[in-house]
């Protein structure tokens, strides 16, 4: 892998994403505002769009801009707003002695153990396409064909369960968020 | 020439991390929300890092699923946080104890 040059505009779609990620995804971290921990979060989420164009998964990244930069965080900001918690979290007080350090090992030696994972495995790689018949990854358009004749051939019983999926969630959602009637008259 | 596939997926790792991380210290039951989303997108990352390494499609389905899943999920999540606050006033997760032993 040394000595192999990448190009340099490959190089620097890298380095940008992997900056919006890393500098939006410690931002929610390190806020103490949620309203300014979503928009920290948007940051990320565009940061993994470009990590996904750059991967010619562009049918993905336009996805997650319109679902994720758009609908989840508004929903977060609608809620944030809602319950009016845009009040600050003290971030320095640790309610359980040694959390934080726990935390941080646990997950330090998980990021540690994938990464030489990583290192050490060897993967198959080259044309091994089974859902597209041999065929490239295609970028653009193509991209579009190829993930849309996927879902709605090879995994056509698993996309009408999200439709499911989706209805019931909408459902429970209102039902929960659902303000009791009787409660209120009582109230009043 | 693209950057290896490896460079994303470390990359991945360590939001994963990230999100972890911040799932395990915070206590506002949203900021929590919003590391799980950062640990989804790490995985959706690799997911399709390996469908550019294994030149297959199926890991974008994959990611695709996965971005359902969680715009349900953060629908219902927020619906319960909504209603528990409706009750305690707060969304700490440190102050909701009634189901200590």
């Amino acid at each position: 892998m040394i000595g192999v040059s990448y190009s340099i505009g490959a190089v620097l779609v890298f380095v940008t994403a992997a900056l919006l990620i890393l500098v939006g995804a410690v931002g929610v971290l390190a806020v103490r505002n949620p309203v300014h921990a979503a928009m920290s979060l948007i940051m990320t989420l565009f940061g993994v769009a470009v990590a996904f164009v750059a991967q010619s998964a562009d049918f993905l990244a336009a996805v997650q801009v319109i679902v994720y930069a758009g609908a989840i965080v508004v929903l977060f900001l609608f809620v944030i707003m809602f319950l009016g918690v845009d009040r600050r979290e003290g971030v320095r007080v640790e309610p359980l002695v040694g959390q934080r350090a726990l935390a941080g090992l646990g997950v330090g030696l998980t990021v540690a153990g994938l990464i030489v994972l990583l290192a050490r495995s060897h993967w198959v790689s080259g044309a091994m396409s089974v859902s597209t018949n041999g065929a490239p990854l295609a970028t653009g358009s193509g991209n579009v064909a190829q993930l849309g004749t996927a879902v709605f051939t090879t995994y056509l019983y698993a996309f009408e369960a999200t439709a499911a999926l989706l209805v019931i969630a909408v459902v429970g959602a209102i039902v929960l968020a659902r303000r009791e009637r009787a409660l209120d008259e009582e109230a009043a | 020439m693209n950057v290896p596939a490896a460079w994303y997926l470390v990359l991945a790792a360590v939001l994963f991390g990230i999100g972890a991380f911040g799932l395990l210290t915070r206590r506002s039951a949203l900021i929590m929300f919003m590391c799980l989303e950062l640990m989804l997108n790490a995985v959706n990352l690799t997911f399709v890092s390996f469908s550019r390494t294994l030149s297959d499609v199926a890991g974008q389905v994959s990611v695709f699923f996965v971005m359902v899943v969680a715009a349900a999920e953060v629908t219902v999540g927020l619906g319960i946080v909504v209603a528990i606050f409706r009750r305690r006033r707060t969304t700490s997760v440190d102050e909701l104890s009634e189901m200590k032993g």
